[in-house]
């Protein structure tokens, strides 16, 4: 498909500079499947969150960006992935307002509340995969809470 | 017989190259000058491309004679390496990628082999092929210095650049008697968000300012780390007297940090620059009236 190039990457996450990379990436790749200014805001935002988390907490990895297509609606995948420390207490880190470090606490479940689908995988010393997917034309409404 | 070079058992490889290439210094230069990068580099005059030629020439003569025709640090190289620095960029500049202008470098190397090996004659197959193999890594060598200045210039550049943005995207506006204005512009991380703070309260101070306006409408996306750089810098307006307000939101962003779960607390916000300058003078009690329309009054 024609909309998909340019659409799927891997990029680095190792500086600030990474994440300008980052946010730009994810914003030309959600414009280009033809998201929302408000879609491609909060993706971007996301984005920004989850990556900063990489970097900082997990010492710096990688994002991947994947064109997903389900019924005829197309779809925007993010996948962090760090070998970082990982995280011991998931329910935790998911809440607002706990952080580890000097932030807001804000990102992790923040990003969350952004996208349609969001899984995190992480365990003690074995670094934490962050998936996270948004579609087209579905409506923003509150994510179901768990 | 003319000289030694007819013996080929005379001198090591490197001291054969480096007699060659004084030797023959002039002849190289001329071939080169007619060479794509010289020709490129020194449109004004043909003569100005021989003698950057010589003094390359020199060089890599001067680099064989210390014996170090491996080492791109080599002090030899020091002389020209402006000068290559110059052709290289010159090449870039005129929209080469790096991989052209190292093939055009690339290219100075047959016609001095070919030089090379009309001066061995007599000389046996093996001394004249490790000539060659000498003259062709002192080549490769000279390739990596002119590669190598170009990147470091480019790291240079980008840092100047980077320093360059810092101060130019943060201006801090008078825009009435004790307010003053930051439209911020780009990325506000932990760097830039530092200066916002410093130039602002600076400005605080210098103008008397009871009001400022952090204005957001240049600031594409608004995360967890750019609210709190937001907050500390009203936080510590607040301290220096001055009440802020941030405007700018746009509806995405508004929605947005909604979701994030962002809450700017006590921060007084505006959709719009001019929403925030409204509001403001109506604390300051000053009021705008609108002028009578022309033809409407009295003559």
């Amino acid at each position: 498909m024609d909309t998909a190039a340019g659409v799927e990457a891997r990029l680095p996450i190792r500086s600030d500079m990474d994440l300008v990379w980052v946010r730009q990436h994810v914003r030309q790749a959600a414009a280009q499947l033809g998201f929302g200014l408000v879609d491609q805001t909060k993706l971007v935002t996301a984005a920004s969150e989850l990556a900063r988390n990489t970097l900082v907490y997990g010492g710096g990895g990688t994002m991947e960006t994947q064109h997903l297509v389900s019924g005829g609606v197309r779809g925007l995948r993010l996948t962090f992935s760090d070998e970082g420390p990982g995280i011991a207490d998931l329910e935790q880190a998911l809440s607002d307002g706990y952080t580890s470090g000097d932030g807001l606490g804000m990102g992790l479940g923040g990003a969350r509340r952004l996208v349609h689908e969001f899984a995190i995988e992480s365990s003690p010393g074995a670094g934490t995969i962050v998936r996270v997917t948004s579609w087209t034309g579905r409506p923003p409404g509150p994510r179901e809470e768990s | 017989m003319p000289e030694h070079e007819a013996d080929g058992t005379l001198g090591s490889p490197t001291d054969e190259v480096r007699d060659f290439l004084r030797r023959r210094r002039e002849q190289i230069a001329q071939r080169w000058a007619d060479e794509p990068l010289f020709r490129a580099v020194f449109t004004l005059s043909r003569d100005e491309a021989v003698e950057a030629g010589k003094a390359v020439v020199d060089a890599l003569a001067q680099v064989a004679d210390a014996q170090r025709v491996e080492d791109p640090d080599a002090a030899g190289f020091t002389t020209v390496r402006e000068q290559l620095a110059r052709m290289g960029a010159a090449r870039s500049r005129a929209g080469l990628s790096t991989a052209q202008v190292s093939s055009e470098l690339a290219a100075l190397r047959p016609p001095v082999e070919n030089l090379l090996l009309a001066d061995l004659p007599d000389a046996s197959p093996d001394h004249a092929r490790a000539c060659v193999t000498t003259l062709s890594v002192l080549m490769g060598t000279l390739r990596v210095v002119v590669m190598q200045t170009a990147l470091t210039e480019g790291q240079a550049l980008i840092d100047r650049q980077r320093l360059q943005l810092l101060e130019v995207a943060t201006p801090v506006i008078k825009l009435w008697d004790g307010i003053v204005a930051v439209p911020l512009i780009g990325t506000l991380d932990s760097a830039r968000s530092q200066v916002v703070m410093e130039t602002l309260l600076e400005a605080i101070v210098d103008q008397q300012a009871r009001f400022a306006i952090l204005d957001i409408t240049g600031v594409p996306t608004v995360d967890s780390l750019v609210a709190q750089h937001l907050m500390k810098t009203v936080a510590a307006a607040r301290l220096m007297g001055a009440e802020c307000i941030v405007s700018g939101i746009r509806p995405a962003i508004a929605q947005t940090m909604v979701h994030l779960g962002l809450d700017l607390g006590t921060v007084i916000t505006r959709s719009s620059l001019a929403d925030a300058l409204g509001y403001v003078l109506h604390q300051l009690g000053v009021g705008i009236v609108n002028p009578t329309p022309y033809g409407a009054g009295e003559r």
